[in-house]
């Protein structure tokens, strides 16, 4: 046990021991954030930084403590890591900084990509990219001659032959927890069936339309070849069934890629046969039924001048190059980094981006839309009421939320 | 008491009650009649890696730190919010009510609506939950009373564990035994031969399952409140009704329970408020499929990325004025109990 946790300790220390280089700060630096191996790893190289104090918070509840933790004068965090559904929050309540200044001034490293600008101005620093994308057991395929689905439409056929095999009695993965799994599931197949959530230019819903009714009755059918249980299994709980080998497709996140044969307890059959695949499209449209995400840091806006400047220095060392010649640090995530090359854990999301796969909207609404979905889809899994109904009810909860917060009229 | 020296003593008790009762009270009140003001939205060239610059719509943020200083409450909506779909939902009530052909179908919408959703399962929680824990609490406290001396204290202490187990934890412990791969999940699929029989699937098991939890959890505060007040029972009185040749359940039902009778209101009084107030077990539960209750919705709207403030608030108001409906029958006895003594 000791001699584990010291190996812990070790691999961690060496991480941000490597990721440190000369890097001197002259303020307080606080970071919040995702717990995720890549930003575990962000953090660490911020930490290594020294001359002041850098404290971390990475959990997964990061994004209920980052609004209220900068909405102090002084915020209590000089950072926040964010995705492209997170920032929109930070900017709702104008709790972060532009960045131009400072990524003039020690921007260096940075290539033009990373930049998320809004309005001309950059508001975050992009530093990974995400998407959900086909996850599977390419021994299982093999054995009953299936081929690696490209669709939505032939997962089902392969979920098929797998359960009639007598292989596995649910042989499908999915993230469909009541709430913003399931919410984030519906988005991608909504999508993919070519829908768009809002009219265009407004706040105004347009999610019950024929897209909306396909995507639910497609989840409705994956759902019949999933563990009974699935409305309460977030990524998480979905991975352990993957890693006991109780299921053999799933569509995953891709920064969680490199750790489904490396975590504890993975059997060798999982270990030797997991793969993965680019998202799958689904009703025999091209837009890939997924969404593509980055992943990046912001500067808080309540803070002074130098905290901001410390700030950016370290978080600037948390996504330095020189990470990218560690084989471990390479494969934890699609790295948008000067100097990194892919791994195989990375197919997926690049994949993902060839397919011009929609990005996540960046929409003020989008947050009110995704919880009014997680709400009100449990009811038509269940099997409770109709596509329609479930869909109507979205739209009505999402316009009462939507009206209080002054979006619509 | 002489006046001066009671409001010497009242006063210090009297500020805290104002700081930490009617302060927050007030606080929700207000904020559940404002709303945030108008979003004042623009259209923005969004660049972001691996997708380009796109057209985005975003707030306009001077525009809103304007409209946030002159009126930082936010804009006066009255009650906008408490009629809104999210809570009470009055329009939407009416139409169902005139679309409706019998009381089935009105029910059946009606249990559409979060609120009325909420307040279904809430209700039958509360009802069922509340007797079932002063009965078996009652139960346990006479049984434990009549053991020997010897090994009294350690039946207490482990009858009171459950009570002692932090809500949240004690919720998880049951959900990952009633998972379709744990211990109970699995059991019941073996007893009932049926591999896709899941209590987490159906809302009728998981309500069953959080109602089986909530006296699991309460029973021995019952239990401890009861079990003290046994040991107030006078003896003599006992010896007479057996001296009158009363059974075991006369000596129960005419000695013992008309002597615990204050008791049981107490216990009966605090467990309404904390079941009507239902909400680690559901979150312990994973069970916002199948139950919801307004603890939950308050949560869900404080948490995550949409901070429905305003929404909270309302639902917060909803829950006193929930919890004052329930406790009604209860304080008018308190007090009519309470006038008698004093006349």
């Amino acid at each position: 046990m000791n001699s584990k946790i010291f190996s812990i300790v070790g691999a961690l220390s060496l991480t941000a021991f490597s990721a440190a280089q000369a890097c001197e700060i002259g303020a307080r630096v606080s970071v919040v954030g995702n717990e995720f191996p890549a930003i575990q790893t962000v953090g660490a190289g911020a930490a290594a930084c020294t001359g002041a104090e850098v404290s971390t918070n990475l959990t997964a509840d990061h994004q209920k403590i980052n609004v209220p933790g900068m909405q102090g004068n002084p915020a209590e965090y000089t950072s926040a890591i964010v995705a492209n559904s997170s920032i929109v929050a930070l900017m709702n309540e104008d709790v972060i900084r532009p960045l131009d200044d400072l990524v003039a001034k020690y921007g260096g490293d940075l290539q033009s990509s990373q930049l998320i600008k809004v309005n001309g101005k950059i508001m975050a620093v992009a530093f990974m990219a995400n998407a959900q994308h086909l996850m599977y057991r390419k021994d299982v395929l093999a054995d009953l001659g299936i081929s690696v689905p490209k669709t939505y439409e032939e997962m089902l056929a392969a979920a098929e032959k797998i359960r009639a095999s007598g292989k596995m009695q649910n042989p499908v993965g999915g993230a469909y927890k009541a709430g913003w799994n399931l919410a984030q599931e519906f988005n991608n197949m909504f999508l993919g069936y070519g829908g768009s959530h809002f009219e265009s230019g407004s706040a105004n819903p347009s999610i019950n339309s024929e897209a909306g009714v396909n995507a639910l009755n497609m989840m409705k059918a994956l759902s019949e070849y999933m563990n009974p249980d699935f409305l309460t299994h977030d990524s998480n709980v979905t991975n352990a069934e993957y890693r006991a080998g109780n299921i053999a497709l799933l569509n995953m996140w891709g920064s969680r890629a490199s750790s489904q044969t490396t975590a504890e307890g993975v059997t060798d059959a999982v270990k030797n046969g997991h793969a993965i695949a680019g998202p799958m499209t689904v009703g025999g449209g091209s837009t890939a039924a997924s969404t593509l995400w980055w992943d990046g840091w912001t500067v808080a806006k309540n803070i002074s001048d130098a905290e901001a400047e410390a700030t950016f220095i370290a978080m600037m060392n948390g996504i330095s190059p020189s990470m990218m010649s560690d084989e471990n640090i390479r494969t934890q995530a699609v790295w948008l980094i000067d100097g990194y090359t892919p791994t195989d854990a990375a197919i997926g999301v690049f994949e993902a981006a060839k397919m011009g796969t929609t990005p996540y909207p960046m929409l003020p609404y989008m947050g009110l839309m995704h919880t009014a979905l997680g709400a009100e889809l449990p009811d038509f899994m269940q099997g409770k009421e109709s596509a329609e109904q479930a869909l109507a009810d979205v739209e009505a909860a999402y316009i009462a939320a939507a009206k209080e917060k002054g979006y619509l009229n | 008491m002489k006046h001066s020296t009671f409001i010497l003593f009242f006063t210090p008790t009297a500020l805290a009650m104002v700081l930490f009762i009617a302060f927050p009270i007030v606080s929700v009140l207000v904020q559940s009649v404002h709303a945030p003001h108008k979003a004042v939205l623009v259209e923005v060239e969004t660049c972001t890696p691996l997708v380009g610059c796109t057209k985005e719509t975003s707030i306009d943020q001077e525009a809103t730190r304007e409209l946030r200083e002159q009126k930082p409450l936010g804009r006066f909506i009255g009650l906008e919010i408490f009629s809104d779909r999210g809570h009470l939902a009055i329009s939407e009530v009416k139409e169902i009510w005139s679309g409706s052909k019998n009381f089935k179908e009105f029910f059946k919408k009606i249990g559409n609506l979060p609120f009325y959703r909420a307040m279904a399962f809430t209700l039958t929680f509360t009802f069922i939950v509340t007797p079932l824990v002063v009965i078996v609490g009652f139960l346990v406290a006479l049984n434990v009373n009549a053991l020997h001396e010897k090994i009294k204290g350690i039946v207490v202490f482990f009858s009171l564990l459950p009570f002692v187990i932090t809500p949240l934890i004690g919720a998880l412990v049951l959900f990952w035994m009633i998972d379709s791969r744990g211990v109970l999940g699995s059991a019941i699929q073996w007893i009932f031969s049926d591999p896709n029989l899941s209590l987490k699937a159906s809302t009728g098991l998981m309500w069953i399952s959080l109602i089986v939890y909530g006296v699991w959890h309460a029973a021995p505060f019952a239990f401890v409140i009861f079990y003290a007040g046994l040991q107030t029972l006078p003896t003599d009185q006992l010896e007479a009704a057996q001296i009158d040749g009363a059974t075991r359940t006369q000596q129960v039902r005419y000695v013992v329970l008309p002597h615990l009778m204050p008791l049981v209101s107490f216990v009966a009084l605090i467990q309404l408020m904390d079941n009507f107030r239902v909400f680690e077990p559901i979150v312990g539960f994973n069970a916002d499929a199948h139950a919801q209750s307004l603890s939950w919705f308050i949560f869900n709207d404080l948490g995550g990325e949409t901070r429905q403030f305003s929404s909270a608030s309302a639902t917060s108001v909803l829950t006193i004025i929930g919890v004052t409906i329930l406790l009604l029958p209860v304080l008018r006895r308190t007090w009519r109990d309470f006038m008698e003594k004093s006349t």
